[in-house]
């Protein structure tokens, strides 16, 4: 039985080793933390600094490669590193159970929803009525609607949203005292991220369930959790209460990661992001002093020979660094970087307009119904300018931004014009010129790229097919192209599979800058990079922009980050454009409801309390559209507004609410500054 | 389900249709004049000119072909030139012959195969995965004919444990009997398609162990056996069904070459003699009906893949 003074899950100087190719890398270095009945602890760091695999081995489930060479687990005071498999199963069983990310692939694709969670009761002997009864039960305390539907169900029939809150339904069904979150929110919508983060403190508020909270996202980890533990390169450098972590982070790496993220309103007008300098170690490098020193500024002589302890910052608050006291004020990390230009050829004046886009529509015939993905979106950019697309997965984001490049032929009616020229609807009949006017840089360079090519090749085809350079040219220009995007020389040979995520990310623009485009549609170019490295390509595309003039059409779910480098937002929802305007405008208010809404969903990484205005049900089906305001079922606004019966049945004209600010929605400007500011 | 089935099954009529066009234009520009080769280098002009009339050759070859095509779907499939019997009446047989061999060959084939391969993927790298792959590659690269001879000459010749014909014996024609002389057929059977079922069962399995379903399974407590019982077998034996049941047209319609070593009066072993006699009625037939077999049997596939798996199901509901 736990005591008060037992922690539920306690790390002794963990060490965990990879075997790769004979070999066993370091991948934890004596990790030790512990967590109290009912209180929630995160991780943070880094991807492939180890906080996944802290997270598995605490289940006692390492890869098949991995395995535990030192230290101790202990769960609620009994050291779980040497039991038996059939006594590690039977703590799954009852006590410790995971949420991971990934839910759609965590489910199995051919049993239904229903049997897979009476599994878990099955397994602590429940009848077979009795657990399907139960597993219903469970879905609805995970407030999903009409469980006894989604019971009957396939994984693939499920929204993410779902999918996680049958996850989580799945993993307290065993009551467990001990719940392992692995990046749970990952992936999912801001709004959805948000609806699943509520449920788990509803949860937690009445389970007294101990949580051990893995995230890359530090506004996630700063709402949810009393303790941060920050992993760098396996190592636990720095730990405390999250209040006192965040605003007063005394480890140098915690100190970069919260500066890399833009938030509080930084604009690329005003100020650059900080990055990390260098990259972490490669797995298994092994340190004789601090595992952070490569990329300190604060680095000595000593952080290179002597590991340092951890430093008491305060009470509750403990750093493993020389230099906690001098960390939150390290000198600001911003690269300079000078870029050859990429296109002297487009010297237009920036802010005359470029990109005109009228009432482009997309209908798509799916299962014989028609449904309408984009509806008469109109849009205007001007010339060195970043517009930026927000809006849930289904709002027609990607598709607005496959018309603009021709990659998906518009209905009739719909007209693209780049730097006054008509475009043709599609692709394959567009000219050179054009097809090099307008690249795109996806989300996922590791997809995007030739793999059997070299990075030089990837590049110089580009050149070659979109300029018309002769093969010695070309190569040349792909060399210069991509120290531009600071490639090093020495990489240019390898191919992508060699390469880290955000330096593939460089050459994904590298090629989309090799036709010396005045338009480079950007879609979720940072969502697959760390925080660090997102700071880095963020900064870069913000240099290109300033050098030559491109125009960037930016589409990310994390609005902390278009805010940071877009001049215009749209908000779109199912297709429509609800909301465009200024920047400033857009994110400052008064804002159309949905706006308000998405915005109010993040979590906040300065801990300020802010009141969540939720919007209720999921997002209708495109093919049946609500009548009136498409938003009105799920409006947070529209009660009480004085206008719902315009609402219910007239769909509101985007209407040009103050100058330069189009908003679709009925309800007053006036009005909504009112309640918005309440 | 249903409009996924009617589809499937008009496909696979224009494909039999095609088949049909194949066969016979191919059969129709084969070499040699089939009067000279039946009636004799000899016979006078008239003689093949009344042949050609009698056998209906001299019409245009679209009215052969839809004499062809309409007896096909009555039943009436025209008279060998061989035999001078009706097609059916030799067909027949010869397919029952056929079948048999290949039930007794898949039900051996089958689960050895199966069980190979997750053997082999449990044990993913070890010794037992290592001798089973490599084991099943090597014997999958010798041509069936070459197991047979082997076969023969090691049980039936050298042992006396098989027979070396696998036509079972006149005066004792009950069921174990039968089974007993197809034994040895089939064993070269699967000495040929065990690495090849074995390897797509062994990938089907190891991507569901590595699945994150899996984990999740592992992770809800369940042991490693309930888990790779419940949730990886299904999953991973998907591709496997599949690719089983295109091989059962193999067995059921073209092993011409382990009839021939085994002297079994099947499918094979007809259609090789009507090749050599220019027996056109019955080889256009032979021809297609394999044809028929395989197509038949896709659809079987594609169906029980579809049933077995939600997704492809789903979507061929909505």
């Amino acid at each position: 039985m736990s005591t008060i003074n037992t922690p539920t899950l306690e790390l002794r100087g963990l060490e965990v080793a990879y075997t790769v190719r004979g070999i066993d890398r370091q991948v934890l270095r004596g990790v030790s933390f512990s967590i109290a009945p009912g209180e929630a602890y995160g991780l943070v760091g880094e991807s492939g600094c180890g906080k996944s695999t802290a997270a598995f081995a605490a289940m006692r489930y390492l890869p098949r490669n991995g395995k535990i060479t030192a230290g101790e687990i202990f769960f609620e005071g009994k050291n779980i590193v040497d039991i038996a498999e059939e006594d590690v199963a039977q703590l799954r069983r009852s006590a410790i159970s995971m949420v991971y990310q990934n839910p759609a692939t965590a489910l199995n694709p051919t049993i239904r929803i229903g049997k897979q969670i009476a599994e878990v009761f099955a397994l602590s002997g429940a009848s077979k009525s009795d657990a399907m009864a139960m597993a219903q039960d469970a879905l609805t305390k995970v407030q999903i609607s009409d469980p006894a539907k989604v019971m009957r169900r396939y994984a693939h029939q499920l929204s993410g949203g779902m999918a996680q809150r049958v996850v989580i339904a799945m993993a307290l069904a065993s009551n467990p005292r001990l719940l392992v979150m692995d990046e749970p929110t990952t992936g999912l919508d801001a709004t959805v991220e948000a609806e699943v983060l509520d449920l788990v403190r509803d949860l937690r508020r009445d389970t007294g369930t101990a949580v051990l909270f893995i995230s890359h996202n530090l506004g996630v980890i700063r709402n949810m959790c009393d303790r941060v533990g920050v992993l760098y390169a396996g190592a636990l450098v720095e730990q405390g209460a999250t209040a006192d972590l965040f605003d007063n982070p005394s480890h140098p790496y915690t100190v970069g990661l919260l500066r890399c993220i833009p938030r509080g309103g930084l604009h690329k007008s005003a100020e650059r992001l900080d990055t990390i300098p260098g990259t972490p170690p490669a797995l298994g490098t092994h340190f004789d002093g601090c595992v952070f020193s490569a990329r300190c500024a604060l680095v000595e002589d000593k952080c290179r020979t002597v590991q340092p302890q951890m430093v008491n910052i305060s009470d509750s608050h403990v750093a493993r660094c020389f230099h906690s006291d001098k960390a939150i004020a390290i000198p600001h990390s911003i690269e300079k970087i000078e870029i050859k230009s990429t296109s002297k050829e487009h010297s237009a004046i920036v802010g005359e307009s470029l990109l005109n886009v009228s009432h482009l529509s997309k209908v798509f015939t799916q299962d014989g119904h028609q449904v309408r993905v984009v509806n008469d979106v109109s849009l205007t950019l001007g010339v060195g300018e970043t517009l930026g697309l927000v809006g849930e997965s289904g709002s027609g984001k990607t598709t607005i931004a496959k018309l603009i490049l021709g990659l998906v032929a518009p209905e009739d009616g719909g007209i693209i014009t780049l730097d006054g020229k008509g475009l043709a609807k599609t692709l394959n009949r567009r000219d050179v010129q054009d097809v090099g006017a307008m690249q795109i840089v996806f989300q996922n360079p590791d997809q995007a790229l030739n793999r059997r090519h070299s990075v030089t090749r990837i590049v110089s085809r580009a050149v070659e097919r979109l300029r018309g350079f002769n093969v010695s040219d070309a190569l040349d220009r792909a060399h210069e192209l991509l120290l531009g995007m600071r490639v090093e020389a020495t990489l240019h040979s390898a191919r992508p599979v060699q390469l880290s995520g955000g330096l593939k990310q460089r050459v994904a623009i590298a090629r989309a800058f090799a036709g010396a485009p005045q338009l480079v549609v950007c879609d979720e170019p940072t969502s697959a990079l760390d925080v660090s490295v997102q700071a880095a390509i963020l900064n870069l595309l913000v240099d290109l922009q300033k050098q030559d003039g491109t125009s960037f059409i930016f589409i990310s779910h994390d609005l902390g980050v278009v805010r940071y480098i877009s001049d215009k937002i749209a908000v779109l929802y199912l297709g429509r454009v609800v909301e465009f305007g200024e920047s400033n405008q857009v994110f400052q208010g008064p804002h159309h409801p949905y706006t308000e809404a998405l915005l109010s969903s993040v979590p906040n990484i300065d801990g300020s309390s802010r009141k969540r205005i939720p919007l209720t049900g999921v997002v209708p089906n495109p093919s049946n559209p609500p009548t009136g305001c498409v938003l009105h079922p799920r409006c947070p606004r529209m009660t009480g507004s004085g206008v719902e019966h315009l609402c219910t049945s007239t769909e509101p004209a985007l209407n040009e609410v103050e100058p330069g600010h189009f908003m679709r929605c009925h309800i007053p400007l006036d009005q909504l500054r009112k309640v918005q500011t309440q | 389900m249903l409009r996924f089935v009617v589809k499937r099954i008009g496909l696979s009529i224009m494909t039999l249709i095609m088949v049909s066009l194949i066969v016979f234009l191919m059969t129709s520009i084969l070499p040699g004049d089939i009067a000279k080769q039946t009636l004799g280098r000899d016979a006078s002009t008239e003689a093949y000119e009344i042949w050609n009339k009698e056998k209906g050759f001299d019409k245009p070859l679209v009215v052969q072909y839809g004499r062809w095509m309409g007896g096909v779907v009555t039943g009436d499939l025209g008279i060998s030139l061989q035999y001078e019997q009706p097609v059916s009446e030799i067909l027949g047989p010869a397919a029952g012959k056929s079948a048999q061999l290949a039930i007794v060959a898949l039900i051996l084939i089958a689960p050895i195969s199966i069980l190979g391969g997750i053997a082999a993927a449990m044990n993913r790298g070890k010794k037992v995965d290592r001798v089973l792959t490599v084991g099943g590659l090597s014997a999958a690269v010798i041509p069936e004919f070459v197991w047979a001879v082997v076969l023969i000459l090691v049980f039936g010749v050298a042992i006396r444990a098989f027979p070396v014909s696998a036509f079972p014996d006149e005066e004792n024609p009950n069921i174990f009997n039968s089974i007993y002389h197809l034994l040895l057929p089939s064993i070269a059977l699967l000495f040929v398609l065990f690495g090849y079922i074995s390897r797509i069962t062994r990938a089907g399995v190891i991507e569901a162990l590595d699945s994150d379903y899996m984990r999740t399974a592992v992770l809800k407590g369940l042991s490693r056996k309930a888990a790779v019982f419940r949730h990886v077998l299904r999953n991973a034996l998907l591709p496997t069904i599949a690719v089983i049941a295109t091989q059962v047209p193999y067995l059921a319609g073209g092993l011409i070459a382990i009839e021939r070593v085994f002297n079994y009066p099947g499918f094979g072993n007809i259609l090789l003699d009507a090749v050599i006699a220019r027996d056109f009625p019955l080889l256009q037939t032979a021809v297609f009906l394999t044809g028929a077999v395989i197509i038949c049997f896709q659809l079987i596939a594609d169906i029980l893949f579809a049933v077995l798996n939600p997704r492809i199901r789903q979507r061929v509901t909505e």
